[in-house]
């Protein structure tokens, strides 16, 4: 850098190298004096590289909702798996969105990834239903139901069913899950006895068309056919349904099934959740508090429910579909509410949880899952920077072989555009959670060739007018206007397929995509604020000036034209003026 | 270097060259032959998909020392798929699993890790459910239909719609060798491809953009003189730029020569591999296709234009009346070293230099002073 100093003086004519210069350099303080400032001397790294758990999820829209999937709902889902994963004391877990349908959870090495993993995955959607039928959560149709209740035999609920009547039974066992109760108040409901009801009208299903019936009739098939005992089938029942539809669902232990009525408030009308103990009984309970428009709706139906029997008094909370509680209703409940029972801490804070967080707009899909060692991700990120070295010295070496003394600018050119990549990378760690991933790395390296291309354009055009007979000063400035042409038009081709990548695809192609399009947009300032302003102050220096043997200019040795050569030196005069 | 420094500027002034136009047939020939060949492969023997792209599992492990035979019975007898290992560089093992799903890969994880008394959290893993790796595929189409018109759309702005065609033509052009090099050879194929391959996008116009510039600039004012046709303009304007063509190319080849030594050398596999030996193939029939196909093609365009006919006729005329004179071809052998483009030439001829000097330097000072 002790050249540019030298020339800035008498800079004035020939564009201000000086002044670019300096605007480079105060770019570069500034970018470096903010990296350090930000504490962030580093890039961030990538899951690849610095190891740990990267999940990537995708949006599934419900059949006929496919316009669900928009930004905003993106975000809230966003938000909810970041409160989810950080909530399980997981540090610096980052969640983002990626592309119009895909969440990226990135969990860094060190914490349990397969229970962060659970948690996200559990992308869960959550409705208050009412409950229309229970029965045992086997396919056996209700056994412990005719025992406890002689009048209806195993028959019989179909046939009731298809009157829109609902009957079950409720077993006994299903009388110890946690929270079949609610207050609203203060009344407490800890034991249901097992007794089954039949309503002929359930609140939920007005009398029915012929039609309503084959379908009430299929649901009821549904119903009986239903086996809760294995996971798999459990998340099987709630399948394609809609949040208007009358559903069947278990109980997530497997414990029950249920018939469910159509979603009268959702998990979004919730607002807050929490576990506490209540002071009187020294019961844990879990306390809810409702949106404004969830409150009138929770309030609407709680006191429609309260008028009905067992088990029709309940309101199932389904969670995707999986009935996690099932608490009865003795009066009509507003923004706070109670949930008691057996519950102890755990599953009173699970509840809590899912009532808080589980109300994600949409449904997601695990589509990858990329675990990586700590010592893996080492090897990688060092395999990435010695392959940049050798990248960088190949082409180093080449330069100087074919350029001599102009490699020198090159260089240096080539190190101030890495500084100002390095720190704009580790700026955008905090800013916009930029993570340096191997795809990035990549892209870095590629992009070493498409910056010292920049520099060969213009070196050559350079060579090109010297051959011509120019000295060296209007060489520079003569071939700067074509050169400058060429690479703002590679540069932008460049760029647009960068920018385009970066757009339209998803997960690492994205962050090479970024990569590439940083550096070459960098390119560009680097070419025109530095590469320039010395090559013009160099221009000056009589190492160059004079053609010398190393300095990669020597008009002989790039066959100048003898003639020209001499007709230039009659006109030199004229050269200032045309500069 | 001054040898190569000679033969640049003896290319730059046409003293020497490759008549590209001219036997442009030859290569539009071999370029059609190797394109078919490799839509036939692509066709026959299709791409080796990877594993992102079908869905399945990828397990990493550290240095170990089961054999590979050993961990592919292991894993195949875990997962109740084939799986394929392969060793790596540092002595771990890469295995990877097809079709099974993201459930039962941590079933199939627990069990390497018990037979290859590998530590579980030691492992790495990668899996990928099917739909994921559609997604990425679709995207990276979208992508690059996305990018084509938006270039076509841009050269046609800055240059004119025939370059853009050319230049497109070009593009499919690598990216069919490309692609058809992976049939026929059975590279895997991977997310790393799909960004090697849509990095050769920019690349390969980023070449061909160089060569039109110049072509663009030796052209301007072209009918004003006699003495070039376009296609022999647009053959020195590749033959002025050889040098710089080869040069960009070469600096862009050696950064992704450094990573596909230490990507093939010592990680084994991987992305890094993957997308360096994409850009290799791609870079180099790149390189090919904007000299040989690229700038051909526009000349082949160009010389339908009524204007380029009849400039051609006059020049044809021109020459025969010269040939009939008989000495003249020698003089204008002599002209033609010394002359640079034809805009130089275009006032009025002979002597070059000194007098198009001055015209010239105001013409350009507006541009200089930005």
């Amino acid at each position: 850098m002790a050249a540019p100093k030298k020339g800035r003086g008498p800079a004035g004519g020939q564009g201000r190298p000086g002044r670019s210069l300096a605007l480079i350099l105060i770019a570069m303080v500034a970018l470096t004096g903010g990296m350090f400032l930000a504490d962030q001397p580093t890039p961030r790294l990538g899951i690849d590289l610095a190891g740990g758990t990267s999940i990537t999820l995708e949006a599934k829209a419900e059949p006929g909702q496919e316009s669900a999937i928009n930004k905003t709902n993106m975000d809230t889902a966003v938000q909810i798996m970041e409160r989810r994963v950080n909530g399980l004391g997981v540090s610096e877990a980052e969640v983002q969105t990626q592309g119009e349908s895909n969440i990226i959870v990135n969990i860094p090495k060190g914490t349990n990834s397969a229970q962060a993993r659970e948690q996200v995955g559990t992308t869960a959607k959550l409705y208050f239903r009412p409950v229309l039928t229970v029965a045992q959560g086997t396919p056996t149709p209700a056994p412990s139901a005719s025992s406890t209740d002689k009048a209806s035999p195993s028959a019989e609920p179909s046939a009731k069913a298809s009157d829109k009547a609902s009957s079950s039974a409720k077993p006994s066992s299903t009388a110890t899950t946690q929270g079949r109760a609610v207050t609203g108040a203060l009344k407490a409901d800890p034991t249901p006895s097992p007794k089954a009801s039949t309503t002929p009208e359930a609140s939920a299903t007005p009398t029915a068309s012929a039609e309503e019936q084959a379908a009430a009739a299929d649901l009821q098939k549904k119903f009986e056919a239903l086996d809760c005992s294995s996971k798999a089938s459990r998340s099987k029942a709630s399948q394609g349904t809609k949040a208007t539809d009358t559903v069947v669902a278990c109980e997530q232990d497997g414990s029950a099934k249920y018939v469910l009525g159509p979603a009268e408030v959702d998990g979004t009308d919730v607002d807050s959740a929490k576990a506490a103990i209540n002071q009187q009984t020294g019961q844990w309970i879990v306390q809810m508090e409702f949106t404004d428009g969830g409150a009138k709706k929770f309030n609407k139906t709680t006191g429609k429910l309260a008028q009905q029997q067992q088990p029709q008094n309940q309101f199932a909370i389904a969670l995707d579909g999986e009935v996690v509680s099932a608490p009865s209703v003795s009066q009509a409940l507003s923004a706070n509410a109670e949930i008691s029972g057996s519950f102890t801490q755990q599953s009173a804070e699970d509840l809590a949880n899912v009532l808080s967080y589980g109300a994600l707009p949409l449904s997601f899909e695990e589509q990858s899952v990329t675990t990586v060692t700590a010592a893996l991700g080492g090897e990688q990120l060092r395999a990435g920077l010695i392959a940049g070295a050798i990248g960088l010295a190949l082409v180093v070496i080449y330069l100087v072989a074919y350029y001599r003394g102009l490699a020198f600018i090159a260089l240096l050119s080539l190190l101030v555009s890495g500084i100002l990549t390095y720190t704009i990378m580790s700026l955008l760690g905090p800013a916009i959670g930029f993570a340096l991933n191997l795809p990035a790395v990549c892209g870095a390296i590629v992009a070493i060739g498409i910056t010292a291309d920049s520099f060969i354009v213009y070196f050559e055009r350079i060579r090109d007018e010297i051959r011509e007979g120019r000295t060296l000063r209007p060489a520079v400035e003569r071939a700067w206007p074509r050169a400058r042409r060429t690479i703002l038009v590679s540069d932008f081709v460049s760029f647009l397929a960068a920018a385009v990548l970066f757009v339209v695809t998803v997960g690492k192609v994205q962050g090479f995509a970024f990569t590439l399009g940083l550096t070459t947009l960098l390119d560009v300032v680097v070419v025109f604020l530095f590469t320039k302003p010395v090559m013009t102050i160099m221009a000056r220096t009589k190492f160059f000036a004079s053609g010398h043997p190393w300095s990669g200019l020597d008009p002989k040795r790039l066959g100048a034209k003898p003639p020209l050569r001499r007709s230039r030196r009659v006109n030199a005069p004229t050269d200032p003026k045309e500069a | 270097m001054s040898r190569l420094g000679n033969l640049g500027a003896r290319l730059y002034r046409g003293e020497v060259g490759y008549d590209f136009i001219g036997n442009r047939k030859i290569w539009y020939g071999i370029s059609i032959l190797i394109t078919i060949t490799a839509i036939v492969g692509l066709a026959v023997s299709g791409l080796n998909m990877g594993i992102e792209f079908k869905g399945g599992a990828v397990f990493t492990t550290p240095k170990t020392s089961v054999s590979v035979s050993e961990a592919e019975d292991v894993a195949t007898e875990a997962s109740g798929h084939q799986a394929i290992v392969q060793k790596l560089g540092n002595g771990g093992l890469r295995i990877q699993i097809t079709e099974v799903d993201t459930a039962k890969s941590d079933q199939i994880k627990g069990e390497l890790s018990k037979s290859l008394d590998v530590p579980e959290e030691k492992i790495a893993a990668d899996l990928v459910g099917p739909s994921w790796g559609e997604q990425i595929a679709n995207k990276a189409w979208t992508g690059l239909g996305v990018f084509m018109v938006l270039v076509v759309i841009y050269l046609a702005i800055a240059f004119e719609w025939r370059m853009a065609i050319a230049a497109l033509v070009a593009l499919i052009h690598d990216i069919t060798i490309t692609v058809g090099i992976y049939a026929l050879v059975g590279f895997e194929v991977t997310p790393g491809t799909v960004i090697g391959l849509l990095t050769i996008l920019g690349y390969s116009l980023y070449d061909t953009v160089v060569v039109f510039d110049s072509l663009k600039e030796g052209t301007k004012g072209i009918t004003k003189q006699t003495r070039w046709t376009y296609s022999e303009i647009a053959n020195r304007s590749i033959n002025g730029t050889l040098v710089r063509s080869i040069n960009t190319t070469v600096v862009a080849l050696l950064p992704v020569a450094g990573l596909l030594f230490i990507g093939g050398g010592v990680l084994g596999a991987g992305m890094l591999n993957d997308i360096s030996l994409a850009l290799f193939v791609g870079l180099a029939a790149g390189a090919y296709s904007s000299i040989f196909i690229a700038t051909p093609l526009v000349a082949d365009l160009k010389e339908r234009e009524p204007q380029m006919k009849a400039l051609k006729k006059r020049i044809l005329a021109k020459r025969a009346a010269a040939a009939a004179k008989g000495e003249l071809n020698e003089a204008e052998q002599a002209e033609q070293a010394d002359e640079q483009y034809p805009e130089d030439a275009a006032p009025a001829g002979a002597v070059v230099g000194q007098r198009q000097e001055p015209p010239r330097g105001h013409g350009r000072t507006p541009g200089k002073r930005r």
